[in-house]
């Protein structure tokens, strides 16, 4: 996307929230004149005298046409988003007046934007630095609490921040190293090896943090791979029906009706879960379920939570004594969930409750419990890092920054280790520098910008 | 009087001697202006060549067909290559040298190029006509016409030396200041700075007691700076020492301090902090008890001493009281008082890639006038500026080295980018692709790009590709050459490294950290006597290469990743100052320096990541 002076003088506008039929709709301007030309459809006050951050009630007119009565934001530069002029409209949300009021704004003057190019303008008029400009992707795109949260911390200079001060150490680190280098000759003293070993592994301890996060960053993202496994018929599509709230998967009474892999996303407690709904653990001598069978079994090895689902009715304590066992092998953190506790014999409820305590009782078709199953759920997704709010790693390409720099120190350290020359030594720090740099927009290479703003297609 | 030059250079120390014969052996029809004919080359400070990073930098500069090289082996009494120990970009030659003969080698050389012009007087002033300089005015009123005009000031431009409450105008002791340049081209509308450096007492050597020092002998085999044939190493050579200050000698300094013009605030300008005087020294490091102090003789025969570590501008009484009390001191006498001096210098960033000022076409400069320090950082750029002068006279393409071809070209990159605080001093730390820039290859980075300009012979071209096809051809040897274990085993296990059951290649060996080519020659008779036939600077070529052949392919990968950036042609009149978007300390700071590049923009103080990359977009990328 190539941006001529002549453009950037530009004002801009697009629709600010999603398509579509919602209770409001905001269009955004962006530019020098955004003010102006909104003021030249807007009956209420005069927007150009007013100050900015303020809210204004009044009509969108064509001429003596009302198209609708809104409330218009103003935000005057250089305090806004993109640091010009920026204001929002907020209509009622009909696409035919979304529609009536952009075409009466590029009558008066503005220009559609192309995607990507308010977060562009706001890059460009240092709103914020790399990193950060990639965050606010990652914002707009992100649609669950914990993934708002990482993207709002990097986005605040967390992660730049981070990165910052590792550089820093590292510096003082390189420059120790220098130090020695070119003052050979003269009486100048430095800090050992052995204090020059401690530094380095340190930091590959916060490195290994961060590049750790980037897993958990991950599953913010993308949500928590998540497998409901039982019985056919055990009652699972009934739970992720009921968790969902919709009917999505099939539901039937005949066991095995579910072939294939139904995934959703759930919403629970401001963290995604990507439920997979498997056919059932039986073996089966139906050849398309056996596939099914099989497959559930490789979805298993790759979930970060399973939930094992027994139908309390339907299950032996043998049974449930070898899936469990089964599960531990697995080595995939799993909840035991028993179904149709309506129905269900007490005295076996009460057998569980002694062997397995941590089981939780539902009725998936009369939505019981569900409330506990949900906290539970949350429970076991360890989010306690990201709860404080330390950095969590969310973007591949600070990944690979990271793992590169982990790289060139692990090699400092097998250089400490053959006792090569601190030349060398300086030379893999310098490295770790550079990679670093590279998550902070410090090096910027055509590659690097080319990658960035073309992710930067997100509809506006 | 005279004709009309294409290259005046002002000023005879290391820059101006560099300019002048370069520019001469270039073509051009040169005049060196200098104060004192009798003064030219003067080390007027430590008489010595080289050190870390600054050596690797006289080898560029004998690379390129620059004199510093040769002149300094002419007149060398010791020589040491330092960093021994360390990687192979560590190695950094070092001379001890005659201080007279040094300034005598560059005085003869100068009068057997030919094509060089002398004038024994003070240049006042430059003459300038729609901002482009055409000649320079004379202390006696005359006007000297010529094309282009090379500042090489030094530390002349009004020049103010102090020893302790008295103070006086001069360059150097003994030496009056230059006036009037500064004055003119403040003008014109340069921006000037001031500076300060120092020098050390001087000794009659025979009121030495050496018995007291240790003793610093030079190189068993010692080498030299120059790859041409021109000159030998040296045969012969002289010792130094090493004492040390005591807590009795800086109780005594200290009773000078109120005395100091560098605590009681006369001294204004901004001196180095890695070349600090004594009463810094004692002053900032108040815990140490001791400092290293060099004795180091001024030439073959003259009793003179150096005493190198001891720079002080404090009132010479103290300095004679203080430096008594240095173990073999206590009967000195003194030949002269160490001093400080302030001059005036210009920012460089008010210059272009080839030392060229923006504000006055064909006017360069070179050396301290632009806050460097050290002979060796001098006169690389007066050979940089003495280059592009003579090929901006011819109308040919300006002589401009990348921080990947050249300590050199880190100077000067850093310089006008950059500027400077302090005096600036070369570090191997400053350049990022050290293991590149290495004194053993200097020659083969850079002969062939002087012998295009006309300033390095095609004697030296043809040694350089001699070494480049003879170390290929090695490497390849060293490849194929397999040694069998029942010869090398025994001696693989007194170098304590692992002995090998099938036959194994050179190359692999060379590799390991204990061997060098040295000790691989040791376990073998019969390859010792088949590599006879190579020069020595080919096999540590080619060992280099080896050896460290995974650390240089890292260094020359980050290379090619930069020099993307080098590569993006930024338009000459570009106007910064019309994009909203940038930073205003990096508009400022953009539109001043006017880089030629974006790898150049990217290295600007004050030019932010976000300027960067605003640029970047602009420039449509």
């Amino acid at each position: 996307m190539n941006f001529t002076l002549h453009e950037k003088e530009d004002t801009i506008i697009a629709l600010a929230t999603p398509q579509g039929v919602g209770a409001i709709a905001v269009v955004r301007i962006s530019g020098k004149d955004a003010i102006k030309i909104t003021n030249e459809v807007f009956k209420g006050k005069d927007l150009e005298k007013q100050p900015t951050h303020t809210i204004h009630f009044g009509t969108i007119r064509d001429g003596e046409r009302i198209i609708d009565e809104v409330l218009v934001s103003l935000f005057i530069a250089p305090k806004s988003f993109t640091k010009e002029n920026v204001v929002e409209i907020s209509t009622h949300g009909s696409s035919y007046i979304v529609n009536q009021v952009i075409k009466l704004l590029i009558k008066h003057g503005a220009r559609p934007a192309k995607p990507g190019e308010f977060t562009q303008r706001a890059f460009l008029n240092g709103q914020f630095d790399l990193a950060q400009a990639e965050a606010v992707a990652d914002l707009i795109h992100s649609d669950s609490e914990a993934s708002h949260q990482a993207a709002m911390n990097q986005m605040r200079g967390g992660f730049s921040g981070e990165i910052s001060k590792l550089r820093a150490e590292l510096i003082h680190f390189a420059s120790m190293i220098e130090l020695e280098l070119d003052f050979t000759e003269e009486d100048v003293e430095f800090a050992s090896r052995d204090d020059l070993r401690i530094l380095v592994e340190q930091l590959l301890r916060v490195i290994e943090q961060l590049i750790g996060s980037f897993d958990l960053g991950n599953v913010i993202k993308n949500g928590v791979p998540t497998v409901i496994a039982g019985k056919p018929n055990a009652g699972k599509s009934t739970l992720l029906n009921a968790l969902l709230n919709e009917e999505k998967a099939i539901v039937s009474d005949i066991a095995g009706t579910t072939r294939d892999f139904i995934e959703d996303e759930i919403n629970i407690g401001g963290v995604i879960f990507r439920f997979i709904d498997t056919a059932g653990l039986r073996e089966t001598t139906d050849t398309i379920e056996a596939i099914g069978v099989s497959r559930t079994q490789e979805k298993m090895k790759t979930a970060s939570l399973i939930l094992y689902l027994f139908d309390l009715t339907d299950t032996d304590m043998v049974e449930i004594n070898r899936d469990i066992n089964k599960l531990e092998n697995l080595g995939v953190p799993f909840i035991k969930v028993g179904n149709k506790i309506d129905k269900a014999n007490p005295h076996f409820i009460n057998e569980l409750k002694e062997k397995y305590p941590d089981t939780i009782f539902i009725s998936a078709g009369q939505k019981e419990n569900l409330e506990l199953l949900r906290n539970r759920i949350l429970e076991m997704v360890n989010l306690d890092k990201f709860r404080t709010g330390n950095t969590i790693v969310t973007n591949i390409r600070h990944y690979d920054s990271l793992v590169k720099t982990r790289q060139s120190l692990l090699d400092v350290l097998t250089g400490l280790d053959n006792h090569i020359t601190n030349d060398f030594l300086a030379m893999d720090i310098r490295r770790s520098l550079h990679y670093l740099g590279e998550i902070t927009g410090e090096i910027t290479t055509d590659d690097l910008l080319a990658n960035i703003f073309s992710k930067f297609c997100i509809g506006k | 009087m005279f004709p009309e030059y294409d290259v005046i250079v002002v000023g005879a120390g290391h820059a101006g001697c560099e300019a002048a014969h370069a520019a001469a052996k270039m073509g051009a029809k040169v005049l060196l202006c200098t104060m004192n004919m009798n003064t030219i080359a003067q080390m007027s400070c430590n008489p010595a060549m080289g050190g870390v990073a600054k050596g690797q930098i006289v080898r560029e500069i004998d690379a390129l067909g620059g004199l510093s090289g040769i002149i300094s082996d002419k007149s060398m009494i010791q020589f040491r290559m330092l960093n021994r120990s360390k990687g192979p970009a560590m190695w950094s030659p070092r001379s001890q040298n005659d201080r007279m003969r040094f300034a005598e080698e560059w005085r003869l050389a100068l009068e057997q190029t030919p094509n060089v012009d002398f004038w024994q007087e003070m240049v006042n002033g430059i003459v300038v006509k729609d901002n482009r300089v055409v000649g320079v005015k004379t202390g006696i009123g005359l006007e000297i016409q010529g094309k282009s005009v090379v500042l090489t000031n030094g530390t002349f431009l009004n020049g103010i030396i102090h020893i302790g409450e008295k103070q006086f105008g001069g360059g150097r002791t003994g030496e009056s200041a230059a006036k009037g340049i500064t004055e003119q081209l403040v003008s014109l509308g340069f921006e000037a700075g001031r500076m300060k450096t120092g020098t050390p007492p001087r000794v009659d050597g025979r009121s030495l007691d050496y018995t007291k020092m240790e003793i610093q002998e030079g190189d068993e085999v010692p080498e030299k700076f120059s790859y041409s044939d021109e000159t030998r190493p040296l045969t012969e050579q002289r010792n130094c020492w090493i004492t040390y200050t005591n807590k009795e000698v800086h109780e005594t300094l200290e009773t000078g301090f109120d005395r100091s013009p560098m605590f009681n605030g006369r001294i204004q300008g901004l001196g180095p902090r890695y070349c600090p005087s004594i009463e810094d020294k004692i002053n900032r490091f108040a815990e140490r008890e001791r400092h290293q102090i060099f004795v180091e003789p001024e030439g073959w025969n003259t009793v003179e001493i150096y005493v190198n570590g001891f720079s002080t501008s404090l009132p010479e009484d103290v300095q004679y009281k203080a430096m008594r009390k240095i173990p073999g001191f206590e009967n000195a006498k003194m030949f002269r008082p160490g001093y400080a001096i302030e001059y005036d210098f210009f920012p460089p960033t008010q210059l272009k890639l080839t030392l060229e000022t923006h504000l006055v076409e064909n006017l360069y400069f070179a050396g301290q006038i632009n806050g460097t320090t050290g002979y060796e950082e001098a006169a690389s750029q007066g050979l940089i500026a003495g280059i592009n002068a003579a090929l901006k006279v011819k109308e040919e393409d300006p002589f401009i080295l990348k921080r990947s071809d050249a300590y050199i070209g880190v100077l000067i990159d850093d310089l006008i980018n950059k500027g400077t605080e302090e005096p600036y001093r070369m570090f191997t730390s400053r350049a990022e692709f050290r293991l590149l820039l290495r004194q053993d290859n200097a020659d083969l980075r850079l002969t062939q790009l002087g012998h295009k300009i006309g300033l390095a012979d095609d004697t030296r071209l043809e040694k350089m590709l001699d070494k480049k096809s003879n170390t290929a051809k090695l490497i390849n040897d060293l490849k194929q050459k397999r040694l069998s274990p029942d010869i090398i085993n025994e001696g693989l296990d007194e170098f304590e490294t692992a002995t090998v059951k099938e036959k194994i290649s050179v190359e692999k060996l060379l590799k390991r950290p204990q061997l060098g080519l040295k000790e691989i020659m040791a376990l073998d008779e019969e390859l010792k006597a088949y590599l006879s036939k190579y020069s020595k600077e080919v096999l540590e070529q080619a060992e280099v290469q080896i050896k460290y052949k995974s650390y240089i392919e890292k260094e020359q990968q980050m290379v090619e990743k930069l020099n993307s950036m080098e590569n993006f042609q930024i338009p000459v009149h570009f106007d910064y100052l019309a994009i909203p978007a940038l930073s205003s300390e990096g508009k400022q700071k953009l539109h001043k320096i006017r880089p030629e590049t974006l790898g150049q923009a990217s290295r600007i103080s004050g030019v932010s990541p976000a300027d960067l990359s605003i640029l970047t977009v602009y420039l449509g990328r």
